[in-house]
């Protein structure tokens, strides 16, 4: 059973299921979990080149068929975020940023001032910009306002899992966007990236919850699965919910037995 | 004296960006590299040309796991 595709800035995207290379240990895990997730789009981080470590990560996610996504993780100002991205275009040949300007260094929650500042001039720059941003609605709708691709509003803190916290603000980030909305950070497993997809989210970003999971690759299926059983759910149409039951079997024609 | 990647390098005289890679043991024709000079990006088109003045600060960057 097949999905609508999704959307982005004019390209089309089969898969739901945005991967982060971040915690992967060993690359062949990686490469494994890329394949079992079919995912389209990884995301990678830009560093400063150590000439002794190993230079095969963009070999294996365009070996297997995905394509690179930089962020500007690490980033806390608008000035170095903007930077970062510049420089990911030149290295990488991509102008896709997840743009990410963190504000505290402990949740690693969003600065939401720098953020638009960033995001403004990267559209300006000629970037698609897919930002990082709080469950915070109106911050949504103001990346929307400047350009932004998409809004990728936290389920709860990077590599929480503690899934989805306020499922009330991300439904009504998910009304009011014009751009596709994707769940990143905070998923702990299969049931978040379903839960995400039934609110309304057009597509889920993991990366902890499949790195650190004890069988990345395993964990990498599940999501994948749960991505698409989420939106498949949800056009379904679920039933409302009620305070009391509702009998499934038919009340007439009930057998009387003999005292 | 420049600054690469936050450490500091004697140069004799005004090297090129290019040099400075060479130098570093970095082949300038790999990909998925990006060079910073001063807080601005030097596009890989004038790593042999644009020289770096004395306290220059490059940073030299390229893909990692992340995100």
């Amino acid at each position: 059973m097949s999905t609508a595709p999704l959307r982005i800035a004019g390209r089309t995207f089969t898969s739901r299921l945005l991967l982060g290379t971040g915690g992967f240990t060993r690359m062949e895990s990686l490469g494994d979990a890329i394949d079992a997730s079919r995912t389209e789009l990884v995301t990678v981080a830009m560093r400063r080149i150590d000439a002794s470590a190993p230079g095969s990560l963009l070999d294996v996610i365009r070996d297997r068929g995905a394509d690179v996504l930089p962020n500007t993780a690490g980033c806390f100002t608008a000035r170095d975020a903007v930077l970062t991205a510049q420089l990911a275009r030149e290295a990488l040949g991509t102008d896709w940023v997840k743009l990410e300007v963190i504000g505290d260094e402990r949740t690693l929650l969003p600065d939401a001032t720098e953020l638009l500042v960033a995001a403004e001039q990267l559209v300006d720059d000629g970037f698609v910009v897919l930002p990082y941003t709080s469950d915070d609605p109106v911050l949504a709708r103001r990346l929307e306002d400047v350009g932004c691709a998409a809004v990728m509003p936290l389920g709860s803190p990077i590599g929480s899992g503690q899934g989805i916290a306020n499922p009330a603000n991300l439904t009504l980030i998910v009304e009011a966007a014009g751009v596709p909305v994707i769940l990143d950070a905070g998923v702990g497993t299969a049931s978040d990236a379903a839960l995400a997809m039934e609110l309304g989210c057009d597509a889920v970003l993991c990366a902890s919850a499949i790195s650190r999971a004890t069988d990345p690759v395993a964990m990498s299926h599940a999501l994948r699965h749960a991505v698409l059983a989420g939106v498949l759910a949800r056009d379904a149409g679920r039933i409302p919910r009620r305070t009391h039951a509702r009998a499934s079997s038919p009340l007439a024609g009930m057998p009387e037995f003999a005292e | 004296m420049i600054y690469v990647n936050g450490e500091p390098v004697q140069t004799p005289g005004r090297p090129t960006i290019r040099d400075v890679l060479v130098e570093r043991g970095i082949d300038p024709e790999t990909a998925g590299i990006a060079v910073a000079v001063d807080a601005e990006v030097a596009r890989r088109g004038v790593w042999p040309t644009r020289t770096l003045d004395d306290g220059a600060r490059v940073e030299i960057v390229r893909a990692v796991q992340g995100g």
